[in-house]
């Protein structure tokens, strides 16, 4: 009796999920709870155990795709078990299926391939269109490892093109090309001076994030800048205090909380812009910025306006180190508000962050420097920060940004001593 | 450099590992006062005395139970079988004492026995003097099996043999003894187990053999050679335990294998060396594995043209050589 190995929901609104690696290949035995496959939701890669013990029979989802909660992905049954024809995978709207449908049916009257051949075709991704193109020298036609290796010669350095008029010539540069085109992923150097490192799935996923950002929201970024002598005077005086509870205190935390003071009295900060509406959430959770080894990650503090400054700081940093760790659940990256990326660690004074998709707006927090201010008609030395606020200018106007990021300020500049 | 004859080769050695090590005897069917019937211990019997060259009776079992009995206890002995052919009686010693030795004591007893055993057709030597015997004894785990086709390396893994705890069925192919010349410096050296050699390089097919047909073989890639088929000869040397890294770094170059020995076809030792290759390499085949090798009749026929037929040649791995470039 064969089972079916489904996309699971990761999470309560994750209806999708993409295919990071298959852990197990068609005829592998598989234990009942044995990890079977990666899934990849929004950067989070989780281990899927298998539903049944057997042998996997099918896989019909290739590493890459992104399908729906509940498609099948592949069958466990009995070895040599028929495998009954699955319904078709329902792919997801928004990522194309990569390697899905790289079975391609043999065709008729093809000479056998040799172990060799076959193997090389595949490394190279070699279609069927150009393995009709080669000519084979071997008995009977039969294509020899010699014909490919020298099929795969001319296909690295093409022949120079005769030449033409320049007005016969269709323009160059990404302008001239056609979609498809420009987006398709090189798939092999075009010279020995360039080295190709695969897109992992997180890669994949914030190179697309980003894109998809840039292109739905009108992005503008506002520059404002806090004195932080009160915040830096607290946290010296308490950060000792938080230490004997076990809790490292950021400055991030403070920036949090000023965030959410902000998003409190300006609501309308804490929304979506969708066509139907603009729509406000009542919860404020509020997602951080980390930067790891494989890429940025941004988990999500849930209920921000419910913790104190110490509940943010603990918070914080259990993220942060989890994420690093890559033991973040799929849910502790979605639902998120509003977005804080504090760049200032690395040094940087202030930048103009992309919103994280389908919140309004980021905070960037730069590098606490001490600067010389005028107060008063006074020069004063005064530990300084730039705050940048880039924001969806569909729904926020350049007045509410700033009163919102103003807001922010006088909450550090004000902030209580106690 | 001296140029040796490979019988030369296995004389001198001894000697010279005989001056060396007083505990080195030779025992065997006419090896002292005759000097064997190849003259492969010619001269010792004179230099060392009856006491470590020392003829035996025409029996087989008792020349390797001798053997076994003196290496038990710290000597190191070399047993002559006079025509591999003849090593039958003695399969019960070798498999169940020998070869064992070590592992059923659990390491307590070595059994450093070294037996020398000419094998192999060519010299019209009939049913009773032409056998190849390697496929039963690289069955056998606990014994080496080295099959030497140089000079050089008759020499290096002679020396070498006197240097390992373990029982080893040294096989010296008869045809070769003074067919095949070659230099062997001055300079002492060993050649390890274990370790194939590639006797020629190439690209286009790899044949993996050993003894006569290394040299037949060596023959047939330089016919194909003018053809322009690049033939890669790899020579195990040790038949078993096989050096497989090397034999499969060859196979996954060329993408096309033979295979050529001298024993009967099926469930030859080239039987296994395929079966390695199909197992490990399968990804890098090109064409089927293929052999060359005795036909399966019982024995290597007296009449000329019948041995003729029997023995693997120059022109019939030409043959396979060719079929295989083609594929």
């Amino acid at each position: 009796m064969a089972t079916n190995v489904v996309m699971p929901q990761l999470g309560e609104s994750v209806i999708e999920g993409t295919v990071g690696k298959w852990l197990k290949q068609v005829g592998d035995r598989v234990e009942q709870y044995e990890p079977i496959l990666e899934v990849v939701t929004d950067k989070v890669t989780t281990e899927i155990p298998s539903p049944a013990s057997g042998t996997l029979l099918q896989i019909l989802i290739g590493e890459g795709a992104t399908v729906k909660a509940g498609t099948v992905l592949a069958v466990i049954g009995a070895p040599g078990e028929a495998v009954a024809p699955a319904a078709a995978p329902a792919p997801a709207s928004t990522a194309a299926p990569a390697s899905a449908d790289t079975a391609a049916p043999a065709r008729a009257g093809t000479p056998r391939l040799t172990p060799v051949v076959a193997r090389m075709i595949a490394e190279h991704h070699i279609t069927d269109a150009e393995l009709a193109t080669i000519r084979g020298t071997g008995e009977g036609g039969r294509i020899t490892k010699k014909d490919l290796e020298n099929f795969l010669q001319t296909r690295a350095r093409p022949t120079s093109a005769p030449a033409v008029p320049a007005w016969e010539q269709p323009g160059t540069g990404e302008l001239f090309r056609p979609t498809e085109e420009v987006l398709r992923p090189v798939t092999a150097p075009a010279s020995g001076a360039e080295e190709i490192i695969p897109l992992t799935p997180i890669r994949r996923t914030i190179a697309e994030h980003m894109v998809r950002s840039k292109n739905v929201a009108p992005h503008v970024t506002t520059v404002h800048e806090a004195d932080m002598s009160r915040v830096l005077k607290f946290h010296q005086a308490h950060s000792a205090e938080f230490e004997k509870q076990g809790v490292k205190l950021t400055y991030t935390a403070y920036f949090v909380q000023a965030a959410v003071a902000a998003l409190k009295a300006f609501p309308l900060v804490n929304a979506s812009f969708t066509e139907q509406g603009i729509v406000v959430k009542r919860e404020v959770n509020i997602g951080i910025a980390v930067a790891t080894d494989e890429g940025l990650i941004v988990p999500v503090i849930k209920n921000a306006d419910e913790k104190s400054l110490l509940g943010l700081a603990r918070a914080i940093n259990d993220l942060a180190s989890r994420a690093r760790e890559k033991r973040l659940r799929p849910e502790e990256v979605q639902g998120g508000t509003f977005t804080l990326t504090n760049y200032g660690v690395f040094g940087s004074l202030f930048g103009t962050p992309i919103i994280h998709q389908p919140q309004s707006a980021v905070l960037g927090v730069g590098a606490i420097q001490k600067r010389a201010v005028v107060i008063d008609d006074m020069l004063a030395i005064r530990p300084m920060v730039y705050l940048a606020l880039s924001f969806d200018h569909r729904l926020l106007d350049g007045a509410l940004g700033d009163q919102f990021v103003q807001k922010i300020k006088r909450f550090l500049e004000e902030y209580p001593l106690t | 450099m001296p140029v040796l004859t490979n019988i030369e080769a296995v004389t001198r050695t001894l000697q010279e590992e005989m001056r060396r090590n007083p505990d080195i005897f030779i025992t065997g069917e006419d090896v002292g006062v005759r000097g064997g019937v190849f003259r492969a211990t010619r001269g010792l019997y004179e230099e060392f005395g009856e006491r470590r060259v020392v003829d035996s009776p025409l029996s087989e079992s008792s020349i390797i139970g001798i053997g076994i009995g003196a290496a038990l206890y710290g000597l190191r002995p070399v047993c002559e079988i006079q025509f591999a052919d003849f090593i039958a009686p003695a399969f019960n010693q070798i498999v169940n004492e020998a070869a064992r030795m070590r592992y059923r004591s659990n390491g307590a007893w070595i059994c450093p026995l070294i037996i020398r055993a000419p094998y192999g057709g060519g010299i019209s030597g009939g049913l009773y003097h032409s056998q190849s015997i390697e496929a039963t004894y690289a069955h056998v785990p606990g014994l080496y099996v080295v099959a030497p086709a140089t000079p050089y390396d008759i020499v290096g893994m002679l020396r070498y043999a006197f240097r390992v705890n373990d029982p080893v069925l040294f096989l010296e192919h008869k045809k070769t003894y003074r067919l095949i010349k070659g230099e062997v410096p001055d300079a002492w050296y060993t050649v390890p187990f274990c370790k194939a050699d590639i006797k020629r390089a190439g690209t286009d097919v790899t044949v993996i053999t050993f003894g006569l047909m290394l040299h037949e073989t060596l023959q047939a890639a330089e016919q194909v050679a003018t053809e322009g088929i690049s033939v890669e000869v790899v020579d195990p040397r040790t038949l078993s335990p096989l050096d497989k890294e090397t034999i499969l770094a060859s196979v996954k170059k060329t993408g096309k294998v033979l295979i050529v020995y001298e024993d009967n076809l099926s469930f030859g030792w080239g039987a296994e060396v395929a079966a390695i290759i199909a197992g490990e390499a399968f990804e890098y085949l090109d064409a089927p594995v293929m052999r060359v090798a005795g036909p399966d009749v019982p024995a290597v026929p007296f009449a000329r043209t019948l041995q003729d037929f029997f023995m693997p040649n120059a022109e019939k791995i030409a043959r396979a050589l060719r079929q295989l470039a083609a594929y």
